[in-house]
């Protein structure tokens, strides 16, 4: 762990971050879609521990803060997917492309 | 702290109540009676009756800001119940929970009032909205419904992930979570500390539904059951602008210069996007989702400010702005067209309503002697005092003469055309309440000290 310069795992997290940023914006089905905000999540998780370990040792708050975004990700995740589950079931489908009821 | 702890174990008797009682008006009235419960114990602790006392380790601060807000909050979910709490019914089978998931919400908004750690102001954000997520799709069958709140979830989620990446920035720049000692943080402000204040601004401005960032909020509105688009965009907004002030005067006070240009464009560009789209609008529910994205630009003007007057004029902004809107919604959801011309007639079948709404919306309009005015007064008061970008003041007083159009638009439909506005069921209940909503929205116009003096005794 201790041969790995910081900025090497930041290029991690960064990259993480887009690609899921570019998931969200670009695919159509809601599963993946919910993976893609998974991904920037976990980036972030990843950004808050490499800089409780490089940058602020000593304490643990990065870490800790790590934890509750696991626990809220999962709540968030949970409440998606029943909303994808209802969509599901008067739509027939699970792409965002067959839910305009509304126009932007 | 009472507050904190009642609302949420008041969440989990409500959630029980739908298995133990088996009438409506049972859970209504205990619902009802929580409120009035958080209302007291609220009002107690600010004369400083505590009833749990627990270490925070200076995390959430009960301060009389947040103690005065939350009793605003509070008293307008209790009107908001009073007026509203019968039309839940129609929304769905899961009559308890819908009260449950309320109160959920008012825990959150009592976090997000007093934080003074961003891990507080990340779970009382989250709290506010998963439960939000689930009000708007709460209209199963309703195909608009599940679609506002896909819509919700998604950039609700992708905001949070901004604000999240905004504080883990902040975290590496000063090694911190709590606000006094990011202020407290030596050396010059550091190109990371600028980025995650930035990601922080933004996602602050997509959740309080500020242009840019406003594409959500008309959609989830008009989407979501009438009842709790009547709670998002009144009694939520109102919360998510006292975490972005609090944000931005805790936190970030010192780097004033570096947002205030910021705030001050998105100002501009709220009034002018929410007011001139509210004008083309043919659905009175439509109307009132882009004219509360209006208001939510008059309310920047606090956080362009940032003073005394600023804090003073948000909390009576905050009261007169969900007074009125809560009215108004509460009005339209008895209406079985939520069009401009459903409305046509109504002076005639409902005078007492008619003219109640008629308050509120001139309130809305910012019409003297009315607390519209006064807040707006003391907003636009707010940003003359910082001296600087006057041009900001003359745009923002042109663009509440916009909003006369429509909700003048709203009152000419139900006073000077002729029609047949269905004659609808209200309760003495609702229509007494309706009359006390417009009385306060006069009184607070005339006599304002009688909220704000609350603020400092």
């Amino acid at each position: 762990m201790s041969g790995i310069p910081i900025s090497h795992i930041l290029f991690l997290s960064t990259a993480l971050f887009f690609i899921g940023m570019y998931g969200l914006f670009t695919r159509r089905n809601l599963i993946t879609m919910l993976m893609a905000i998974e991904l920037i999540l976990n980036s972030v998780n990843i950004n808050f521990v490499v800089f409780n370990k490089f940058l602020w040792p000593g304490k643990l708050d990065g870490i800790f803060f790590t934890i509750f975004i696991i626990t809220i990700a999962a709540a968030e995740a949970a409440v998606a997917i029943a909303i994808i589950i209802n969509l599901f079931r008067s739509h027939r489908s699970i792409d965002v492309e067959d839910a305009t009821e509304m126009k932007w | 702290m009472n507050a904190l702890i009642i609302s949420a174990v008041w969440g989990v008797v409500m959630m029980f109540s739908g298995i133990l009682l088996k009438q409506r008006s049972g859970i209504r009235n205990l619902a009802v009676a929580g409120l009035v419960l958080l209302l007291v114990s609220n009002i107690l602790e600010m004369s400083g009756t505590v009833f749990f006392k627990v270490e925070l380790k200076g995390m959430i601060v009960f301060d009389r800001f947040a103690l005065f807000f939350d009793s605003i909050i509070f008293a307008s979910a209790l009107i908001y119940l009073f007026l509203s709490a019968r039309d839940m019914e129609k929304v769905g089978v899961n009559y308890a929970e819908y009260f449950a998931l309320i109160f959920f919400i008012l825990c959150g908004i009592t976090l997000v009032a007093s934080f003074k750690s961003l891990l507080i102001l990340f779970l009382g954000i989250e709290i506010v909205s998963i439960p939000l997520y689930i009000l708007t799709g709460s209209e199963k069958k309703n195909l608009k419904s599940n679609e506002a709140s896909l819509k919700y979830l998604l950039l609700g989620s992708f905001s949070t992930a901004i604000m999240l990446m905004g504080i883990a920035f902040v975290y590496g720049a000063t090694g911190s979570f709590m606000s006094a000692e990011i202020i407290a943080s030596p050396g010059t402000v550091s190109a990371l500390l600028i980025a995650g204040m930035t990601l922080l601004l933004f996602s602050m401005a997509f959740k309080a539904s500020v242009v840019p960032f406003h594409f959500w909020a008309p959609d989830v509105y008009d989407g979501a059951p009438t009842v709790f688009a009547s709670f998002m965009a009144t009694i939520v907004k109102a919360a998510s602008f006292i975490a972005f002030i609090r944000l931005f005067n805790d936190l970030f006070g010192d780097m004033k210069p570096e947002w205030q240009l910021w705030m001050a464009v998105l100002t501009a560009a709220t009034l002018f996007v929410g007011n001139i789209t509210a004008v083309f609008q043919q659905s009175v529910k439509r109307m009132l989702a882009y004219s509360s994205v209006a208001q939510a630009g008059f309310m920047m003007f606090s956080l362009y400010a940032m003073n005394t007057d600023a804090v003073e004029g948000l909390l009576l902004y905050v009261a007169a702005y969900s007074l009125a809107t809560i009215g108004i919604f509460a009005v339209l959801n008895k209406m079985s067209d939520y069009t401009f011309d459903g409305f046509n007639g109504f002076a005639k079948s409902q005078p007492v309503l008619a003219a109640s709404t008629t308050i509120c919306l001139l309130s809305l309009a910012g019409i003297p002697l009315t607390a519209g005015f006064l807040s707006k007064f003391y907003m636009l008061r707010a940003a003359i005092d910082t001296h600087k970008n006057l041009w900001l003041v003359i745009f923002a007083v042109v663009m509440a003469a916009v909003s006369v159009y429509y909700y003048f638009r709203l009152i000419q439909a139900m006073y000077f055309r002729e029609g047949n506005a269905h004659e609808i069921e209200v309760t003495p209940v609702f229509k007494w309440t309706m009359v006390v909503v417009a009385a306060l929205v006069i009184l607070l116009g005339i006599f304002p000290n009688l909220l704000l003096y609350w603020f400092y005794f």
